[in-house]
C-alpha cells in the first residue's frame, strides 16, 4: 500500500556463511523511511547476523546493499556510521568508569581536549527530544540496565544515525522500561528516523512496528504489514508449522515441605547486600516462579541453596523425600554452612542449572560424556574413572531429549544453544533431584526447545520434585509457576498465585517492595552492578 | 549508476574463521610449518656463510651419528622430558608453574644432603632410595609453596614461581660458598658425590631414561584415565564449573602442583646423580624453561613431549658439534627451537582461520554457501574438502 516511500535501507541476496553454517542465504530486508520494521525470528534464524552486515561487523559472502539507493560496501562500523547507520548491540560496549557523557563522546574525531559542556548541551537536547531520561555525567557502573540501554541509544544518535537497529532491546528490561522505550521509539519514528528492532516476542512486535520481516533458518520467509496480522500467524512463519503456544499448569500436588530458606542474608566481598532478609519454602511437587529485575539477587539465592555462597546469616534446611514420597519427609537438616561437596556427600541431591551454562554448568571444551560425568564421577572406587556408564547416560540422553550431535564424543561447545541446555538440563535430572534449581533456562532457546524445556519441569513437578524456576519473561513465569515471587534489590516483595495477578501488577512489585517504597531505585541498581 | 559510493572496495584480505578442519590436514600444515621454519633457520646459515644442507646434516650426524653421541643426546632428552611432564600437569589446570628450574634445584639440593653427608650410614640402594625421594618430596613442597598461596589468596602464580627461582639459586650459592664447601677447596665449589651414591648405567645412560618411559606412561594414564587427571581438566577449564561439581578447587591446585614440583624434583635428583655428580649453579641449566616449549609443543600430549624432547635434545647437541665444524655458536640450537616455536604457533592461526582474498568470493559460485565455497585458502584452493564442499554445493 505504501509502495512508493522511499527506501532506506535495501538488502539484497545476501549470503554469508560461518564455516559450515549458512547464517543467511538470499536474505534480502527493506526497510522504509521513517519506519519501524520489526525483525523476527528465532534464534539461529540469522537476525543478528544481517544486521551486523548493515553495521559493519561483519562482511557478506555475495551480496548487494543499497542505502538512500545508493550502492554501498560496508567494511566497518565506522563505514555505517559514514552512512549515518547506528546499531544498538544486545551486550553494552560501555565502559563503566567513565561517565554518560565520556562513553557516548568516546572514539569521536575532534579535538584532543574534551568539552563536556557542550557533549552534555547535546545529549541534554538529544534526550529533550525523544523524551529520554539521563543525567549525562553520571558513570556507567552507577545505572541501571535501562539506563546503560539509553546511553548506547543516545551515543548513536549523537553520531547523527538516521538508521538505528536495536538488537533484542528489550530483553533486559521489565514491561514498564519497554513502554518507555517504545515511546521513545515511536517519538524518533515521528521525526522522521527509521528503525530495525531485533525481538522474538511477539507482542512487542505487534505493539510497536509498522512491518514485520521474518527469517527462518537464515532464509527470508516473507514481510507482512504489523496490522493485517497476528501471533498466531507471526508464529506459524517463524517455526514452519503451527504451534500451541499454550503452556500446561497441571495441578500441583501439595506435596511437603522440601527446601525452607529462613532470614536469608548475603552480603558479598563489596559489602553490598545482595539478599536481605529472604524467608520462604518450597512444596514438593510444584514450580515456584522467580520474577525480578535482572541483578536482584537471582544468581546470589541460587548460589546459596547449592552451596557454592555461602550466606552472611539466616539457615536453609532440606527435608529429604521420604523413600515412599507419599509419607511424610524425613528429619529436616541444614544445608546453609555447606560446600557443593559436602551436600552432595550428605546424599541430598540438589540439581541446579545455572545461568551461565558453559562457563559453570558445562566445560564447553569437553564431550559430552566427560560432562555428563560431571555430577557422578566420584562414584565408584579406586582412582580410575569409569567412561562406559556416563557414555551409556549420554546415549539415553541424546534419544531420549532429542540432542542433536554428531557423537557422545563432541564437545558441547559446538553445540547449539538448545542442546547445550538439553544436556545440562539432562544431566541434572538425570540425578533424581529432590530440588531442582533452574536459572533462565530457555534463554536465547528457539520455540521447539523452550517447550521441551518446559515439559521436562513439568515432568519433574509431577515425580515430586521441588522446582524453582528463575525466569525473565514474565509472561512464561506467570504461565507455568504454582507460586510466584518477586524479587526486588535482594528483597521479596511479594509471593503471589499467578492466576490471580495481572502482569502490570508483578511488573510494580518488580521495582517496589511493598511498604519500603524510595529504597528501591538505589538498592535496584547496586545490586544490578553487583551482578 | 554513476555514484561515487562504490570507491570503497572490498577489504583487501579477510579473516575467516574455519568451522572444521580434518585431523589430517592440519597435520599437513604442521608439517608444512615445521618445513618453512627449518627453511628460514637455513637462510640465517646461509647468511653466515654456510651451506645449509651441509649444516643440517652435520647436526643430525653430531647427535646420532654414533653410540657416545646418541647417549649424549638422550642424556639431554631425560630432564626435558620429566620436567615436561611435571610441568603440563600444571598447564593442563591453567596454573602456569615457570618455576621449574627452582623446582630442579630444590629437588637436587635435598638429594644432595643425603648424597653428601649420609653416604656412610646407608647402603647403595638405601641410599639411592632416599635420595629419589627426598628430591620428590623438596620439589613437591616447593611446587607447594606457590599453589597454596594461589589457593588462599589468588596470588599470581606465574611471577610466584618465577621468583622461586631465583632464590633457590641463591641457596645453592650460599651452601656453595659456605656450609656445603668441598673441604680443602680454595675454589667455591661442592663435593663430588661417592660413587656409591651414582647410578647405574642401563645400555650406556644411567637409569633416568627407563624412569622417563615410565612416566609418559603414568602421565598418559594419569591425564586420561583417572578422577584426578579429569579434575584437573576441569579446574583448567573453568573454576565455577569445577566448583559447581563440588571440587575442591584449593585442594586439586596444591595436589597437582605437588606432582608438578615433585616431577621437577625428580630431575634434580637424576641430574645430580646421574649426570652432574655435584651441585653448581648449572645444575638446572635452563632445563625448567626449555620445558615450557617442549610442553607446549607437544599440546600437553606426554607421546608428544617424548619425541619433542629428543628432538629438542638433538638440535642442543648437533650445535655443539656444529659449533666445532663451522664456528657457528651454540647459542644456534636457541635461535632454531626460537624459529620452529614460532611457526608452529603461527601456523594454528591457519589452522584456526581461513584468509579471503578480494575478488575470490565470486558471485557466480556463490550459489549455496556464498563465497565460502569460491574463496581460496592461504596455501593450497584445491584440496579434498574444498573439492567436497563444491559437490555439495552443486547438489544443493
Amino acid at each position: 500500500m505504501n509502495e512508493d516511500v522511499p527506501l532506506a535501507v535495501s538488502m539484497e541476496h545476501i549470503y554469508k556463511s560461518f564455516g559450515r553454517v549458512r547464517a543467511n542465504v538470499d536474505v534480502r530486508l527493506q526497510l522504509r523511511q521513517g519506519e519501524i520494521l520489526a525483525l523476527l525470528g528465532e534464534n539461529g534464524s540469522g537476525k543478528t547476523t544481517l544486521v551486523n552486515m548493515l553495521s559493519g561487523v561483519y562482511f557478506p559472502d555475495h551480496g548487494e546493499i543499497y542505502v538512500q539507493g545508493r550502492p554501498v560496501t560496508i567494511r566497518s562500523p565506522r563505514d555505517a556510521f559514514d552512512l549515518r547507520i547506528g546499531m544498538i548491540h544486545q551486550h553494552f560496549k560501555l565502559i563503566p568508569v567513565l561517565t554518560a557523557a565520556e562513553n557516548i563522546a568516546l572514539g569521536l574525531s575532534g579535538s584532543v581536549t574534551l568539552n563536556r559542556k557542550s557533549i552534555h548541551a547535546e545529549v541534554a537536547r538529544l534526550a529533550e527530544r525523544y523524551g529520554f531520561e539521563l543525567d549525562p555525567a553520571r558513570k556507567i557502573y552507577d545505572m541501571s540496565v535501562s539506563e546503560k540501554q539509553t546511553v548506547e541509544i543516545i551515543k548513536v544518535l549523537y553520531r547523527g544515525a538516521d538508521i538505528l537497529i536495536l538488537d533484542e532491546p528489550t530483553a533486559v528490561l521489565t514491561p514498564l522500561e519497554t513502554e518507555k522505550l517504545f515511546a521513545v521509539l515511536r517519538n524518533m519514528k515521528a521525526d522522521g528516523k527509521s528503525i530495525i528492532i531485533i525481538t522474538h516476542k511477539l507482542h512487542e512486535v505487534l505493539a510497536i512496528s509498522d512491518r514485520v520481516e521474518i527469517l527462518r533458518k537464515g532464509e527470508f520467509i516473507a514481510t507482512v504489514e504489523t496490522a493485517t496480522t497476528n501471533q498466531a500467524r507471526l508464529t506459524e512463519m517463524m517455526v514452519g508449522r503451527p504451534i500451541n503456544l499454550m503452556i500446561e499448569r497441571p495441578e500441583a500436588s501439595g506435596g511437603p515441605e522440601r527446601l525452607e530458606l529462613n532470614a536469608l542474608t548475603c552480603v558479598d566481598h563489596e559489602g553490598v547486600t545482595t539478599l536481605d532478609d529472604v524467608s520462604f519454602t518450597v512444596y514438593a511437587g510444584e514450580i515456584l516462579g522467580i520474577a525480578g529485575i535482572a541483578g536482584s539477587g537471582q544468581r546470589e539465592l541460587c548460589e546459596a541453596i547449592v552451596g557454592l555462597n555461602p550466606p552472611t546469616s539466616g539457615s536453609i534446611s532440606y527435608s529429604p523425600p521420604h523413600p515412599d514420597l507419599a509419607k511424610t519427609p524425613c528429619e529436616k537438616e541444614r544445608i546453609d554452612r555447606l560446600s557443593p561437596g559436602a551436600i552432595a556427600r550428605r546424599g541430598i541431591s540438589m540439581a541446579f542449572v545455572p545461568e551461565d551454562r558453559l562457563g559453570m554448568g558445562l566445560v564447553a571444551s569437553m564431550d559430552i560424556t566427560d560432562n555428563v560425568m560431571l555430577r557422578g564421577y566420584r562414584k565408584g572406587k579406586g582412582p580410575f574413572v569409569d567412561r562406559v556408564r556416563p557414555k551409556a547416560l549420554a546415549e539415553r540422553l541424546i534419544e531420549e531429549l532429542e540432542i542433536v550431535t554428531p557423537s557422545t564424543s563432541t564437545s558441547v561447545g559446538r553445540l547449539s544453544g538448545g542442546n547445550v541446555q538439553k544436556v545440562l538440563l539432562g544431566r541434572e535430572i538425570a540425578q533424581e533431584p529432590g530440588v531442582l534449581i533452574v536459572a533462565y533456562p530457555v534463554r536465547g532457546l528457539d520455540i521447539n526447545s523452550s517447550y521441551k524445556i518446559y515439559d521436562l519441569l513439568n515432568e519433574q513437578k509431577a515425580r515430586g520434585v521441588a522446582v524453582v524456576f528463575i525466569g525473565e519473561d514474565l509472561d512464561v513465569l506467570m504461565e507455568i509457576s504454582d507460586r510466584l515471587l518477586v524479587l526486588c534489590g535482594g528483597r521479596i516483595s511479594g509471593i503471589v498465585d499467578p492466576r490471580a495477578v495481572t502482569k502490570e501488577e508483578v511488573g510494580l512489585m518488580m521495582v517496589h517492595v511493598a511498604g519500603a517504597e524510595g529504597l528501591d531505585s538505589e538498592t535496584g541498581s547496586a545490586t544490578g552492578e553487583a551482578a | 549508476m554513476s555514484v561515487p559510493a562504490r570507491q570503497k572496495r572490498e577489504p583487501l584480505v579477510r579473516m575467516v574463521k574455519r568451522d572444521d578442519i580434518s585431523s589430517r590436514r592440519a597435520w599437513s600444515y604442521r608439517a608444512l610449518a615445521f618445513v618453512a621454519a627449518l627453511a628460514t633457520g637455513g637462510l640465517l646459515i646461509l647468511i653466515l656463510g654456510h651451506n645449509p644442507l651441509f649444516v643440517y646434516r652435520d647436526m643430525v650426524v653430531g647427535s646420532w651419528g654414533s653410540p657416545t653421541v646418541i647417549k649424549e643426546t638422550i642424556k639431554l632428552a631425560i630432564p626435558l622430558l620429566i620436567c615436561a611432564l611435571g610441568l603440563a600437569l600444571a598447564f593442563k589446570m591453567k596454573f602456569w608453574n615457570i618455576g621449574g628450574e627452582g623446582q630442579i634445584i630444590v629437588g637436587a639440593l635435598a638429594a644432595g644432603y643425603f648424597g653428601f653427608f649420609m653416604a656412610d650410614f646407608l647402603s647403595r640402594p638405601l641410599l639411592i632410595a632416599v635420595m629419589l625421594l627426598a628430591a620428590i618430596v623438596a620439589g613437591g613442597i616447593y611446587g607447594l609453596i606457590p599453589a597454596f598461596f594461589k589457593a588462599k589468596w589468588n596470588t599470581n602464580e606465574t611471577l610466584f614461581t618465577l621468583m622461586l627461582n631465583y632464590v633457590a639459586l641463591a641457596v645453592i650459592k650460599y651452601l656453595m660458598n659456605g656450609p656445603w664447601k668441598a673441604p680443602g677447596s680454595s675454589f667455591p665449589k661442592m663435593p663430588m658425590l661417592v660413587p656409591g651414591g651414582r647410578l647405574t648405567q642401563i645400555l650406556g645412560v644411567h637409569w633416568g631414561w627407563i624412569l622417563a618411559l615410565v612416566l609418559v606412561l603414568v602421565a598418559w594414564f594419569y591425564f586420561n584415565r583417572t578422577k584426578q587427571g579429569y579434575e584437573i581438566s576441569v579446574v583448567g577449564a573453568s573454576e565455577n564449573t569445577a566448583r559447581y561439581a563440588g571440587m575442591n578447587v584449593g585442594r586439586v591446585i596444591m595436589r597437582t602442583m605437588f606432582l608438578s614440583g615433585a616431577l621437577c624434583g625428580i630431575v634434580g635428583f637424576l641430574q645430580f646423580s646421574g649426570a652432574d655428580y655435584t651441585i653448581a649453579e648449572g645444575i638446572a641449566g635452563g632445563v625448567g624453561f626449555t620445558a615450557i616449549t617442549v610442553a607446549w609443543l607437544a599440546k600437553m600430549n606426554p607421546f608428544g613431549m617424548l619425541a619433542v624432547s629428543v628432538f629438542i635434545a638433538m638440535l642442543e647437541r648437533g650445535s655443539n658439534t656444529i659449533q666445532t665444524i663451522y664456528k657457528i655458536p651454540a647459542s644456534a640450537s636457541s635461535l632454531l627451537i626460537g624459529i620452529i616455536l614460532f611457526f608452529m604457533l603461527g601456523c594454528e592461526f591457519f589452522i584456526t582461520y581461513r584468509l579471503v582474498f578480494r575478488g575470490s568470493a565470486s558471485p557466480g559460485r556463490a550459489g549455496g554457501g556464498g563465497g565460502d565455497g569460491g574463496a581460496s585458502t592461504s596455501s593450497d584452493s584445491a584440496s579434498p574438502g574444498q573439492t567436497d564442499r563444491q559437490k555439495r554445493e552443486e547438489s544443493a
